[in-house]
């Protein structure tokens, strides 16, 4: 077999991205603390020229190449402005808490840039090798990051936490990925789908397979029962952290759950689904009940996000195109409210004080009125009240859900979705109608004022007009 | 160059809620007299520019009017797309009426963040025309849900000691309800493949479809109404809320409900209502003869004026759905369109007649601070005036010829006597009850011995109060004597309701 130079093009924002963390590694070991803001400015830019490049790059229809190893498709390329575009809020909100807590190393950045190498690959990869090296260069950044403040026990115990079950989960991911070659022959997902939906398959083998790989992304998403990590894992790690965490990785994580079930394993659809149904239904049950007894901010969303997982599991296993679309809404949705809400503990937060406890958002409303709106803007967004955005993310996802005949589950997660808005209007209850117990102004940098009500009035103004992005995510998946 | 069609519509829906926004941004907490001028001249703008959808309201058709279409959401279908026929139009009116008395109500008595609350006063105006103009049914359901919002704010942050409990609870019952609309309204989609909702007028369902989309339905409009049994929300709302969050709940948030059941539930889906009208009939008398019993026992002014609400409603859909034993009685239409008309002449006349007696507990609750009708007792000795009024307002509740509040009353029991004469005498109940529990309230507030030396040094109502009162009680009245002008108004829609009602959707 001769050697072929594959086609580097659809690759070239991965390779850039690559480079300039490479780049930045090195960096940063040379400049002394004084001009530590360089990594940052560096990691910045990174993320804006790579998202250019994926937008310049947007292939008329899809492009695969390394072997069949890596695909740049509608889906891909959204997925990757989303990735893009999220991390440099994130890195941007993180900025001055990091310093406050005298966390402001290249590492963080560096390693930040690392996980989203690893999340565009994911969301390229066409071949189950790939999925896998996306993934594990996803976690192990995270891992890392998580036990970033090393002096915490909190975190480190998180970290290890985070670690183990990880590995587990990735281990239970290789092992059906494992089973699925060992059924089909072969790594690449065009491949494994003609095998598998040609019916050559051993069928056994294939879900054996198939259950592997399903709680595997269950474990990633955070689904219950594989849920256990992730409120420890968002409470012990420093909010910055878990803001990265809690966004841009669901996003990549969708793409791993499309890339295996639907580019590669349709033929099952019958089998994932009711493997989906179970976890759709017990995440939002759990995430939105246990939710209630929270009195940690970062706990609660941890469980909020627990629900949403089990809202977009629901738009996936309708097993259509349009429903693929609705998913991919709810999830960028999801990453946009989830990225304020975190975010607005951090604007919270000052020198020495960590506003990650309900108590902390009392009496908003009269320490900083608009402030206060802006995070009533996302929890009534993520409780899903129209005009905002959370409201047509849930939209959608229940029309396929009953347009794909599974009115019952549109039920229940209707159900649970008023058993969520509980917690959240306690969140503006508090914010609204308590009294503050330190009625210091909220003072922050405004830079950072500009960015989180940009943050905010997005989710209103998309909530508004929501047909561009869901045009955009329909176009994506071709529906 | 005026656009053509003139968006008057749009204008109704989104001046005040720019304009609420508007006096947050201009005016801010420091300087409360800029807000309410501002508020107060928005709301007022904002009933001017109603006023032509009566004037050009064309009575002789029952086709929507002053229609909006636009694409919105092109991917799925949903328009922004709207309009009035001679049921939604009076209901604007209505909002647009009673919203600059609740700017003048809080004139001075709301000192705390003047500017929020003027603002979320407005904008909840913006989304209740909303609600009464929409066409498209997502649009509608977006202002549904959005209105909850303000006056979730507006019971948590000005509410009485209870408020809390009573927000939340407000905010979750209502949004339980409606959330199985929506799933309703996804599934008619489907059918429709149109989310315009005289579309979904015209499409068929299946009967076991038709009644679980009548349930979800009923769970949405039932606990707006509030139809016993999940009223249970509104005497806590009512008690904490703000006098003028009070006003509009009773006045126009409730009457959201019956609107509900008319432009949803009947004509989308009559053979299910015809197989539960029973059970509405039955909901609707246990309103009004049970809730008129609790009223009478209570002794906070306002919770007794929450349950009189209670019961009044309970009239409202005893009007609406008689219609089909009417029919089956005697088929006549005529009869079945008398019930439906009074029971929208109820809800109008309600509206004023609730908000104006919520203000007159709110003129007094300014001066003594206690809502106990124990507290009070020989007002009249020092507020004649006032006194005067109240007489009007609590006489008018009880359905008194000559005020509005007899004219549809008295059609829905004229129109029960054709039904069954046993619906007619359980609702003619509430002539006897209503006079109970108003008058003999009346009677320990405002008459006997002067109570305490808080009643005895009690101010009577300054201009602004007359103002408002005042500008109710020629309402009240003039709908009492003559109530032609909505009349005139409804019928046409009516009889086109009532064609969908007697056409099978099977």
């Amino acid at each position: 077999m001769a050697f072929v130079t594959p086609d580097f093009v659809p690759a070239i924002p991965e390779i850039f991205v690559l480079g300039m963390a490479c780049l930045a590694l090195v960096v940063d070991v040379y400049i002394t603390e004084r001009y530590r803001l360089f990594t940052y400015q560096l990691a910045q830019s990174t993320l804006v020229a790579s998202a250019l490049m994926v937008i310049f790059l947007y292939p008329a229809e899809a492009v695969v190449t390394f072997n069949g190893t890596f695909v740049s498709d509608g889906m891909s390329t959204v997925l990757k402005v989303f990735i893009l575009l999220v991390s440099y809020f994130v890195f941007f909100y993180s900025k001055q808490y990091l310093r406050d807590r005298n966390l402001f190393r290249g590492e963080y950045y560096v390693l930040g840039l690392f996980a989203v190498l690893g999340m565009m690959v994911m969301a390229s990869a066409h071949s189950l090798l790939t999925i896998y090296l996306g993934l594990e260069l996803l976690s192990l950044s995270l891992y890392a990051l998580v036990a970033l403040n090393r002096d915490s026990n909190e975190a480190s115990e998180a970290a290890m936490k985070y670690f183990v079950l990880g590995a587990l989960a990735s281990g239970m991911l290789l092992y059906g990925m494992s089973m699925i070659y060992g059924a089909t022959a072969s790594l690449d997902l065009a491949e494994v789908y003609r095998v598998a939906s040609g019916g050559q398959a051993n069928d056994t083998l294939l879900v054996f397979g198939l259950v592997f790989v399903v709680v595997g992304l269950a474990f990633k998403f955070g689904a219950v029962p594989f849920h256990m990590w992730v409120p420890d894992v968002y409470e012990g790690a420093s909010t910055s952290v878990t803001l990265f965490i809690s966004t841009a990785p669901k996003l990549a994580a969708f793409a791993m759950a499309m890339r295996l079930l639907v580019d590669a394993l349709p033929s099952l659809h019958g089998d994932w689904q009711q493997m989906l149904i179970i976890l759709a239904v017990l995440s939002m049950a759990a995430g939105n009940v246990i939710a209630i007894a929270q009195t940690n901010l970062k706990r609660m969303l941890a469980y909020s996000t627990i629900a949403h997982v089990g809202f977009l599991l629901a738009g996936i296993l309708t097993g259509t195109q349009s429903g693929y679309a609705a998913a991919m809404f709810y999830v960028i949705v999801y990453a946009l409210m989830s990225m304020g809400g975190f975010g607005m503990i951090i604007l919270m937060s000052q020198a020495g004080i960590e506003a990650d406890r309900l108590d902390h958002f009392k009496g908003l409303n009269e320490r900083s009125p608009w402030f206060a709106f802006i995070m009533l803007i996302f929890m009534f967004s993520m409780a899903g009240v129209p005009p905002f955005l959370g409201f047509w993310a849930k939209w959608s996802v229940l029309r396929e859900l009953v347009a794909g005949g599974v009115v019952w589950l549109a039920a229940v997660a209707v159900v649970f979705s008023i058993i969520g808005a509980f917690y959240y209007l306690r969140v503006v209850r508090l914010m609204y109608f308590d009294k503050p117990e330190d009625a210091t102004p909220i003072t922050p940098g405004r830079d950072m004022r500009v960015m989180m009500s940009a943050n905010g009035l997005a989710i209103l103004g998309l909530g508004i007009y929501p047909g561009g992005l869901m045009a955009v995510c329909v176009s994506a998946l071709g529906a | 160059m005026l656009p053509d069609p003139f968006p008057l519509l749009s204008l109704v829906v989104w001046t005040p809620i720019l304009g609420g926004l508007w006096v947050l941004l201009a005016a801010g907490e420091k300087n409360a007299p800029t807000a309410r001028a501002i508020a107060l001249a928005i709301s007022v703008a904002t009933f001017l520019l109603s006023i032509p959808l009566y004037t050009q309201f064309d009575l002789s058709t029952h086709e929507m009017q002053f229609v909006e279409r636009f694409e919105w959401i092109q991917t799925f279908g949903i328009y922004y797309h709207l309009g009035v026929d001679g049921i939604s139009m009076p209901l604007i009116l209505l909002t647009t009426f009673i919203t600059p008395l609740v700017v003048i109500s809080a004139w001075q008595v709301i000192q705390y963040k003047t500017a929020q609350y003027l603002a979320a006063f407005l904008i909840m105006e913006g989304l209740m025309n909303g609600v009464f103009a929409a066409l498209d049914a997502i649009l509608f359901y977006v202002f549904w849900e959005a209105m909850l919002v303000p006056m979730f704010l507006i019971i948590g942050i000005w509410g009485g000691p209870q408020r809390i409990y009573a927000t939340i609870k407000f905010f979750l019952y209502t949004f339980l309800g409606s959330v199985f609309m929506l799933v309703a309204l996804i599934y008619l989609y489907a059918q429709a493949d149109s989310f315009a909702i005289l579309d979904l007028h015209t499409v068929k369902v299946g009967m076991t479809a038709q009644i679980l989309i009548f349930i979800a339905f009923l769970l949405a409009f039932a606990v707006k109404v509030p139809m016993w049994p999940v009223h249970t929300w509104l005497p806590d709302a009512h008690v904490e809320a703000p006098t003028g969050g009070s006003v509009i709940l009773a006045a126009i948030m409730l009457k959201m409900g019956g609107y509900g059941f008319v432009r949803f539930s009947l004509p989308i889906t009559p053979d299910a209502s015809r197989e539960l009208d029973w059970l509405m009939i039955a909901l609707s008398l246990i309103a009004v003869v049970y809730i008129g019993f609790v009223a009478l026992v209570q002794t906070d002014l306002k919770k007794l004026i929450a349950y009189s609400s209670i019961s009044h409603m309970g009239f409202v859909t005893l009007g609406f759905f008689v219609a089909f034993s009417i029919l089956e009685g005697t088929g006549s239409l005529q009869g079945a369109a008398m019930g439906m008309e009074g029971g929208m002449m109820q809800m109008i006349s309600h509206g004023f007649i609730s908000g104006a007696l919520f203000l007159c507990v709110g003129v007094l609750y300014d001066r003594m601070h206690t809502r106990q009708i124990a507290d009070y007792g020989g007002v009249v000795n020092s507020m004649p005036i006032f006194a005067a009024f109240m007489m009007l307002f609590v006489m008018a509740n009880s359905g008194l010829p000559g005020t509005s509040g007899f004219v549809g009353e008295f059609m829905v029991i004229l129109s029960s006597f054709k039904a069954n004469f046993w619906f007619a005498f359980l609702a003619a109940s509430i002539l006897l009850l209503g006079a109970g529990y108003n008058l003999w309230m009346y009677k320990r507030v405002i008459y006997g011995k002067v109570a305490n030396e808080g009643v005895a040094s009690l101010k009577d109502i300054n201009a602004r109060e007359l103002l408002i009162l005042g500008t109710l009680a020629a309402v009240v009245l003039l709908f009492g004597v003559w109530p032609a002008p909505i009349l005139e108004v409804m019928h046409p829609s009516v009889e086109n309701l009532l064609q969908h009602v007697v056409q099978s959707k099977l």
